[in-house]
């Protein structure tokens, strides 16, 4: 599992790759904590190349959206692979954090 | 259990209690496990508490002159807090549960009090305890992750039902194989009005002890909301608000709960985030049970979950399960997956519910081979018997 940043017009996009379960959920959310630093106002979350994610990884996933909530971050998700999308649709996460098709889409509902 | 026999202090003002529950309990007494003192109000339990310093668990009254229950229950807190109560309340007296959970009861049963299930909640309640004091000696050692895992494995494993109610109307039959990094699932199964069942499975985002402490609560919450609420979207409701509230450490559970009254068949079900059950029926037809929209417990306060009755037949059965099943990895990193479940429940449709479910703890150990297992693996299983 890594993440990688990029900042596209002001945007930060975190681009998740490989698996994310029980035994490097701790090192995805200080990959994502890393990630966003001080100053981010936007942040999308692509998940083009993101393969699996546990309950555990969810758990992170929504400690980094309250996290967002709290210090006004606007955020949203994007390009679920189908099994992803299929685990955000039957933990009901889909209805807490904005999802969108596209990293294109992302971009545009939130800039 | 660490020590023979545990003393136990039964605080009840009705003068019938005393002689019952040392003639319904002699076995249990007479074999060394438990002993009992009794008082007959709030005020006597405390001083007998503070002249006996070994007792290990009260079971208290609410309605009591002089000291009620739940001031009991806040004064006990203070006094030891490592001691466990468990509540006797009225029937669906959602109120009086709530407050006694709310000021630590570990968990309660309902009048007219049934002595198995007293039994049952007694010895969970020690096993619980035994477990908890040595959450507390470990931490104060210092000891490895492992052992504390060790520890919260044996928390999660002592609330599990290991005795199912045996019915003319159905069978049941659940198990868990924990994996080594405790995930957190479980299963219940609630004994509720009108001969009808309410039964749950939940998997826990987090591992560990905190996991294993969460799983705790949410399950005492939703066996209150369970006999306080008819509906079991209103039951997800409740325990979604409860551990909404004191939930720092952000984690959820995945939950599916419903009831099934085997007068008429029918199941109702409300889900939060967790997988759908499966229904095979004695044609060996499969499906998932439609979702019902709901997020995980712990989310969010404030969530509305909805509900929907799904009709068993005769020969009908419902498989419930958690990820563990259906994400079990093998040897080539391929996920167990739906198809393979089917597989065994139309394979076993004829079969008992625990045959059914041990069959699918051995596809599992097939299939998996060396890999090694991830996730906890939970099924329960509903049959309604064929005529």
């Amino acid at each position: 599992m890594q993440v990688i940043a990029e900042n596209k017009n002001g945007i930060l996009v975190l681009l998740t790759e490989g698996r994310v379960d029980g035994s490097n959920a701790p090192e995805f959310q200080e990959a994502l904590k890393d990630a966003v630093g001080e100053d981010a106002r936007t942040v999308v979350l692509d998940f083009e190349k993101l393969s699996y994610i546990s309950s555990a990884g969810l758990r992170v996933i929504l400690m980094f959206a309250k996290q967002m909530r709290r210090e006004n971050i606007s955020f949203a998700a994007c390009s679920l692979i189908a099994s992803v999308k299929d685990i955000f649709a039957i933990s009901g996460f889909d209805k807490i954090i904005p999802i969108h098709a596209s990293q294109k889409e992302a971009l545009a509902a939130l800039g | 259990m660490d020590k023979n026999p545990h003393k136990i202090l039964v605080v009840d003002d009705e003068p019938d209690l005393q002689p019952l529950m040392l003639q319904r309990m002699r076995r249990s007494i007479r074999s060394g496990k438990y002993t009992f003192v009794f008082a007959e109000n709030g005020l006597e339990a405390l001083n007998r508490l503070r002249d006996e310093q070994d007792i290990d668990m009260v079971v208290s009254d609410i309605n009591m002159p002089r000291m009620d229950g739940l001031t009991l229950l806040d004064q006990i807190s203070q006094m030891d807090p490592n001691i466990r109560s468990v509540i006797i309340s009225a029937y669906g007296d959602m109120k009086n549960i709530r407050t006694a959970m709310n000021r630590g009861a570990f968990d309660f049963i309902t009048k007219p009090v049934d002595f198995e299930d007293l039994q049952i909640t007694i010895d969970r309640t020690l096993e619980h305890m035994t477990r908890w004091r040595e959450a507390l000696a470990s931490r104060d050692k210092l000891v490895t992750l492992q052992n504390e895992l060790d520890i919260a494995r044996k928390m999660q494993r002592a609330i599990l039902p290991t005795e199912f109610p045996r019915k003319p109307g159905y069978r049941i039959f659940g198990d868990m194989e924990p994996a080594r990094n405790v995930g957190g699932d479980f299963f219940d199964v609630i004994p509720l009005g009108q001969g009808r069942i309410g039964l749950a499975i939940a998997d826990v985002s987090d591992k560990g002890v905190p996991a294993a402490l969460f799983m705790m609560s949410t399950r005492t919450w939703l066996k209150g909301a369970a006999v306080g609420c008819e509906r079991p979207a209103d039951t997800l409701r409740e325990v979604n608000d409860m551990l909404c509230e004191k939930n720092d450490a952000m984690m959820f559970v995945t939950l599916l709960y419903g009831i099934y009254d085997p007068a008429s068949g029918d199941f109702t079900y409300a889900n939060a985030g967790h997988n759908s059950p499966v229904l095979v029926r004695p044609d060996e037809s499969c499906e998932m049970l439609p979702l019902t929209d709901g997020v995980a417990i712990g989310v969010m306060p404030d969530m509305e979950y909805q509900q929907k009755t799904v009709t068993l037949a005769p020969g009908d059965i419902l498989n419930f399960y958690t990820d563990g099943v259906t994400e079990a990895m093998n040897e080539q990193q391929e996920p167990f997956g739906e198809e393979r479940l089917f597989d065994i429940l139309k394979a076993a449709v004829s079969e008992g519910p625990e045959e059914i479910t041990r069959k699918i703890f051995a596809g599992l150990k097939d299939f998996a081979g060396s890999a090694p297992q991830s996730d906890d693996i939970t099924c329960l299983t509903l049959c309604r018997p064929a005529n």
